[in-house]
């Protein structure tokens, strides 16, 4: 009996030392820095926060490679944006990391656009528009306060996935929540002179971030979303701006800048490189200085700089 | 809430005071003062802190959303208002192609291999012609499975269940089990769909050593380890259903499987996986053609066994990581087959019975390059060696005289968006002793309906 109890003990152990990294820290796959950067501010140093992509990669086009299956496999949360901007790679990243936990319905996989209101939603479905987002744009993370609203409910979902941390998340949460809003407050107030203009995007990328500035988007130089411009295309939006002139063409830094160059140098218009995401530019270096940095290269562009 | 404050500040200083204090009489009259406070206060933190959490509770949804006007509340649910929202989701992939060579296609073969007279080899019939069409359907099943399956409809309108396999994704622990009709998860194309090869056919080392593409019907498990180091496992039992096993209705398994493979990052703008694979294949009388002396094909019987090692690396580099604009790509396997067992020689004529033992091996290395958005431009070179085989009484009619079959493949290929690609491809195929074949091919491929994601 005695050794019966000893051999268990000693099967056990190496289960035990598997069992062992349950870390106490939460550990957070973020498919987009954006994301990445907020469960940073909610968890700080409860969390262990892993980034899939860089503000240089296009988050549509990423692939599911073996150092971010292995990183999904240890995962306890994974914080996406949905809304079919990582459809090309997260679902085969899922199911290959064998992590129930995060799978699509579990509490461990949080998708940031389930939680605003999305713009753009297609009345019609056909990839003769290119490539149209069934659920609508999901490049949510441009408008500041779609931020708080996914900040609300991440902090929730890490009060739920971490209770011993419960207070802590709680804390941060209300605290990110008070600084969000009083900067939201300053970045609407300094951008008041952009309320109107006429803008030109590379991506229909920018929408939320029209819409909380009052910008307005007379053309884009995707012919189609995700459609690469044409050189007849980008004539066709040089041609319309004689009647409807813009103060300023407007592209993500992951972009390509020779089409929004292109069109700066033959309309005579300033071309604006914004972050898009944390990392985007050397001001971004965090949620604060993303739109810091975006309001002021916008506000530069306005005023007649050329704002690179 | 605040006279909860000055309570706990009380406390707070009343430990470090306590240090101060000089005498022991002076500690334990403090201490039965902090006991004593703590004793009158305990039972009204108590009530306090249950207040606290639950305005807490409260106020955690009120206070975040932004006195400024939000964007919008949260969009309703949209749920499909019948039952087909819960159909599964369907894609199909349309595919054509062209095909010009300089020798006639039905006779062709990869000299030194004997193969089955049904084998998907060499470019297949001229002219214009549908390739196959691709049916995928994928959903979940419940909570804990999900299953997918891929019909392949011919050229010559016959119907083939490529795949058909249900998947568990609840077990955790990074394992997952899979149950049905899937390519075995052997070296790193086998698994892989034909729509996402790069070039039109698969390499020559494939065609003669794994039935170009190896499925099965059986079970697989995969584990990926619990490290950052990307490690994967996966072990695989099947009935054997093609070359290099033949289906022969026994009970146990007829093909057995093993993989290992591993992977990472190199800084932002690489990355790579190299992996080794094992499967070992039973057959029972199958039938090769096999190619005698005199130069003209026999049927033979093969009974024995086969096993096929498979060492597979790919290096996949982009600018910081981004492969919208340029990307580039490099891969090469290595394969190597033992086959064991007997043959008999020219079943309905001589019908010669001895033993068989070859030791194949083949190897290939492509590269594509996407030069600029929409082009890609691949190059792809390879080589078998049949090895000298051990005929034992047959060794007569039968030996070989070292001929390397080789191919060199260049191919340009153009997407107009991820859904679409159209490819020329131009081979010099030297596969076939004494008649080199200059093949050309035009091929389209297009996608649609659901969105695939696709494995690295």
């Amino acid at each position: 009996m005695n050794t019966r109890i000893r051999f268990a003990a000693l099967l056990a152990a190496p289960l035990l030392m598997l069992a062992l990294p349950a870390h106490a820290t939460l550990r957070v796959f973020a498919c987009e820095p954006e994301w990445g950067a907020l469960a940073h501010e909610l968890g700080a140093s409860d969390v262990d926060v892993t980034v899939a992509t860089n503000a240089i990669q296009d988050p549509h086009q990423i692939q599911a490679r073996p150092s971010l299956i292995a990183r999904a496999r240890n995962a306890d949360l994974v914080v996406c944006t949905g809304a079919e901007l990582e459809i090309g790679w997260l679902p085969v990243l899922l199911q290959q990391s064998g992590n129930a936990k995060v799978q699509s319905g579990q509490p461990g996989n949080f998708a940031a656009a389930d939680y605003v209101r999305k713009l753009d939603v297609p009345s019609r479905l056909d990839r003769a528009q290119g490539d149209v987002h069934a659920a609508g744009n999901p490049h949510i993370q441009t408008d500041p306060r779609n931020i708080a609203l996914v900040a609300a409910a991440l902090a929730q979902r890490l009060q739920q996935l971490d209770p011993t941390h419960k207070a802590d998340y709680a804390t941060r949460g209300a605290d990110f929540a008070r600084r969000w809003q009083s900067a939201i407050t300053g970045w609407s107030a300094k951008a008041a002179p952009l309320k109107g203009l006429n803008v030109v995007s590379q991506h229909k990328a920018f929408v939320y971030l029209y819409d909380w500035l009052g910008l307005k988007e007379v053309a884009v130089l995707e012919p189609k979303p995700g459609v690469e411009p044409t050189a007849s295309h980008l004539q066709q939006v040089l041609a319309s701006l004689k009647g409807n002139p813009a103060r300023m063409v407007i592209y993500a830094a992951y972009q390509n800048p020779r089409p929004s160059e292109w069109l700066s140098r033959n309309a005579g218009i300033p071309a604006v490189k914004v972050a898009f995401t944390v990392g985007g530019t050397d001001g971004a270096k965090d949620l604060f200085g993303l739109f810091d940095d975006t309001v002021s290269r916008l506000l530069a562009a306005a005023a007649g700089g050329a704002a690179r | 809430m605040h006279r909860l404050l000055p309570a706990s500040i009380a406390l707070a200083l009343a430990a470090p005071l306590s240090a101060l204090a000089d005498t022991s009489a002076d500690i334990t009259a403090m201490r039965q003062e902090i006991d004593a406070l703590r004793a009158s206060y305990e039972a009204r933190l108590q009530a306090l802190e249950q207040r606290l959490k639950a305005t807490e509770a409260a106020a955690a949804t009120p206070a975040t959303p932004p006195p400024a006007p939000p964007p919008a509340a949260p969009p309703p649910a949209t749920v499909a208002a019948s039952g087909n929202g819960f159909n599964p989701s369907i894609s199909l992939i349309l595919s054509g192609l062209y095909t010009h060579t300089s020798q006639d296609p039905g006779k062709y073969g990869i000299t030194g291999f004997p193969l089955p007279g049904d084998a998907e080899i060499g470019p297949g019939p001229r002219g214009l012609g549908l390739t196959e069409s691709e049916l995928g359907l994928a959903a979940s099943v419940d909570p804990w499975w999900r299953g997918a399956a891929n019909i392949s409809i011919h050229a010559d309108n016959t119907l083939e269940i490529e795949e058909a396999y249900v998947q568990t994704t609840a077990l955790g622990n990074g394992l997952s089990l899979k149950a049905g009709r899937f390519f075995a998860n052997v070296g790193y194309l086998n698994p892989q769909h034909s729509h996402t090869w790069d070039f039109v056919d698969n390499p020559l080392a494939y065609q003669a050593m794994l039935g170009t593409q190896y499925g099965d019907d059986g079970l697989q498990a995969t584990w990926i380890a619990p490290i950052d180091q990307y490690v994967e496992l996966s072990a695989e039992l099947g009935r054997g259903r093609s070359f290099p096993g033949t289906d022969s209705g026994r009970n146990g398994a007829g093909m057995a499987a093993f993989s290992a493979h591993t992977g990472g990052d190199i800084g932002d703008s690489s990355s790579w996986r190299a992996g080794l694979s094992v499967l070992n294949a039973k057959a029972s009388a199958q039938r090769l053609s096999t190619l005698n002396r005199s130069g003209s094909l026999v049927d033979s019987a093969f009974s024995g066994s086969t096993r096929v090692w498979v060492a597979d690396a790919i290096w996949k580099w982009a600018p910081d990581g981004n492969a919208t604009r340029t990307n580039f790509k490099l891969q090469g396997e290595y394969l190597r087959s033992r086959r064991n067992g007997s043959l008999v020689y020219d079943v309905d004529g001589a019908d010669s019975a001895g033993a068989y033992g070859a030791t194949q091996s083949g190897w290939y290395l492509q590269g594509i390059y996407q030069f600029m958005p929409h082009w890609r431009v691949g190059l792809r070179t390879e080589q078998l060696d049949a090895g000298t085989p051990d005929y034992g009484v047959n060794a007569g009619a039968l030996a070989g005289d070292g001929f390397r079959p080789k191919k060199n493949t260049l191919m340009l290929d153009f997407s107009a968006s991820e859904f679409s690609r159209v490819r020329l491809q131009f081979a010099r195929d030297q596969a076939h002793e004494g008649a080199s074949d200059n093949q050309l091919f035009l091929q389209y491929q297009m996608s649609l309906g659901a969105h695939g994601a696709h494995s690295y």
